[in-house]
């Protein structure tokens, strides 16, 4: 700083011509550092908030720390403890039904998408209507399907019917989590079926009419003509409900938080609980749990990335 | 037209699909149904176990006012509006900067930058949980809502650039280079055709950021405690270990937290499904 505010006194004599060469520079070298500034702020904020904190973490799950005392350096032994957790099997093995269940959103968002892509009176409320879950949030789905599977609750009447008075699903652990998954699909398919409408809307009316002239009809022109022009709607819609059953956090939270005997834990709730909660400050372990499930969802990034870049080289 | 329109099809088929469809309708809203009849009844009718008939009292102004006024409801609420609103405007606002950077200008650098905004917008909150707590820490910013914003700018920035630089780098290049020939300067390039031009984009954004900051859940319990800063989200969290049996004012309680977004989203309709969507003719 201090030489750099002391050159303009050392050219007193040449200001003038200073000043025209300095912005000459600038107009040569402006094309080349404008995007430099513009990406300054959020690059800035992007590393420190962001990418930093990845790698601060994979750093201390190799820590053995509980955020006040001096951290001691474990190596692995966080890692290896993890082999030999029975809830942090049972939590994976969670994350596993909660991937394969909300899988059946996207089938599900297509086929409502189908169902309502017609033109009758009221159909664009009725669209949102059905989108609506997905704008609520997840804290307010959560107690809605809480309420809703009560034994006191609104599901009550029909249990008794059904003769399973007093059962409560998710005080159930063999179901439990089953109860968490249909809750938290539920905003999923409203989700996917949105991205299924405007797919729906923007498909080539030229292919499916020349299609219908060969006779295709039915599953045929679906599967034939109709999904392949789908392709970017599926993929997408692929994306956002895997990232979303990996983000199961704020349902087991608010339903279960856990419970009843660890068998509604995903990775999400059980790392918060191992570093934050009441349970102990275990940070570093805390982190080797966090660890596994960014690898787990570092596959989904690449597959991402990869499928954008190829995009990206034929568009340029 | 796929499927075929209901118009060209037999009567037959006409008349049920008219009748499917609010039925349809009903069935996939019953939740959401029940819990609004919740909303309005009294203790009477939720101890009675009448959960579905007609409520034998009409007490959701009632109940709101309780919630109101037994709870600190009032605060969440502008807690979450003091977090939502900075993070929108710092989350547009930089990330139209981002956006343009990327999408107009060529250095070696650009498509890893613009992949690593995209791979850190994928990244599980837990990874970053930790790190991110204690630097809210360090910089005396925990449990306030500049620590909350701070973050939930930088983690949306990622969202927003690959929004706004999809959505630029489909504007005509010649706008650009016909202002370069005139010698306008790169600065007024952004601000006088690029900021303009992206409107649409920034609204688009601008409600579904709302509505994600709005519903954040996860970063209001890592980052706030107490109930001076805390947003209706993780207050209603707080309410609902209280409220164990008190359904009727709980659900009161969550209608209230989701009518901003769902104000925002029918007002803003077709900018929140194109910015759900502007990806998917893009992938």
């Amino acid at each position: 700083m201090g030489w750099f505010s002391t050159t303009p006194f050392l050219n007193v004599p040449n200001s003038i011509q200073i000043t025209y060469r300095k912005s000459s520079w600038w107009k040569l070298n402006q094309q080349r550092l404008t995007p430099w500034i513009f990406l300054f702020p959020g690059l800035l904020l992007f590393l420190v908030y962001v990418i930093w904190p990845i790698f601060n973490s994979l750093y201390i799950s190799l820590l053995q720390w509980d955020g006040l005392s001096p951290a001691i350096y474990v190596g692995l032994s966080n890692y290896i403890e993890l082999l030999d957790d029975e809830y942090f099997y049972i939590s994976l093995m969670n994350n596993l039904k909660w991937l394969i269940l909300f899988m059946l959103a996207v089938p599900i968002g297509l086929g409502l998408a189908i169902f309502l892509n017609q033109t009758i009176f009221g159909i664009r409320l009725i669209k949102s209507l059905f989108f609506f879950p997905f704008v609520i949030s997840q804290v307010v789905i959560g107690i809605i399907f809480s309420w809703f599977y009560n034994p006191r609750g609104v599901i009550g009447p029909f249990l008794d019917k059904l003769g399973l008075s007093n059962y409560a699903i998710l005080a159930d652990e063999n179901f439990a989590t089953y109860g968490i998954i249909f809750a938290g699909i539920y905003p999923q398919i409203a989700y996917c079926m949105i991205l299924y409408l405007t797919g729906l809307n923007n498909l080539n009316t030229d292919q499916i009419e020349a299609g219908r002239m060969d006779g295709a009809k039915g599953f045929s022109l679906f599967k034939n003509i109709i999904l392949p022009q789908l392709k970017p709607a599926t993929f997408l819609a692929i994306v956002v409900t895997v990232i979303g059953s990996l983000r199961s956090f704020d349902m087991v939270a608010i339903m279960t938080q856990g419970g009843p005997y660890g068998s509604t834990n995903v990775l999400a709730y059980y790392m918060f609980e191992t570093a934050l909660s009441e349970y102990g400050y275990r940070m570093g372990y805390g982190s080797a749990i966090a660890a596994v499930l960014f690898t787990i969802m570092m596959f989904y990034i690449l597959f991402f990335i990869y499928r954008m870049y190829q995009s990206e080289k034929k568009g340029l | 037209m796929f499927p075929i329109p209901i118009q060209k099809r037999p009567l037959i088929n006409r008349i049920s699909y008219k009748i499917l469809v609010p039925v349809s309708l009903f069935v996939w809203l019953i939740p959401l149904i029940g819990i609004m009849l919740t909303s309005i009844r009294g203790l009477g009718d939720i101890t009675a176990g009448n959960y579905w008939g007609i409520p034998s009292e009409f007490l959701l102004f009632s109940n709101i006012k309780d919630v109101f006024q037994n709870t600190p409801m009032l605060s969440y609420i502008i807690n979450s509006f003091k977090i939502t609103i900075p993070t929108v405007i710092g989350a547009v606002a930089i990330s139209c900067m981002t956006g343009f950077a990327l999408a107009s200008y060529k250095f070696k650098a650009n498509l890893f930058i613009f992949f690593t905004f995209i791979a850190g917008n994928f990244v599980p909150f837990q990874i970053l949980m930790i790190p991110v707590r204690d630097l809210t820490f360090q910089m005396g910013l925990y449990d306030t809502v500049t620590g909350l914003v701070l973050f939930h700018v930088a983690f949306q920035t990622g969202f927003c650039t690959l929004f706004m630089r999809n959505f630029i780098k489909a504007l005509p290049n010649e706008l650009f280079e016909a202002a370069r020939i005139d010698g306008t300067s790169e600065f007024n390039i952004f601000l006088k055709i690029v900021v303009p031009l992206t409107r649409p984009a920034i609204a688009a954004l601008s409600v579904l950021i709302f509505t994600f900051i709005w519903n954040d859940f996860f970063w209001a319990t890592v980052l706030i405690q107490g109930q001076h800063a805390m947003p209706i989200t993780a207050g209603l969290k707080s309410l609902n270990g209280q409220w164990v049996t008190v359904y009727h004012l709980l659900s009161a309680g969550s209608i209230i937290a989701a009518v901003p977004p769902v104000i925002m989203f029918f007002l803003m309709q077709k900018h929140f499904i194109a910015g759900l969507t502007l990806g998917a003719s893009k992938g």
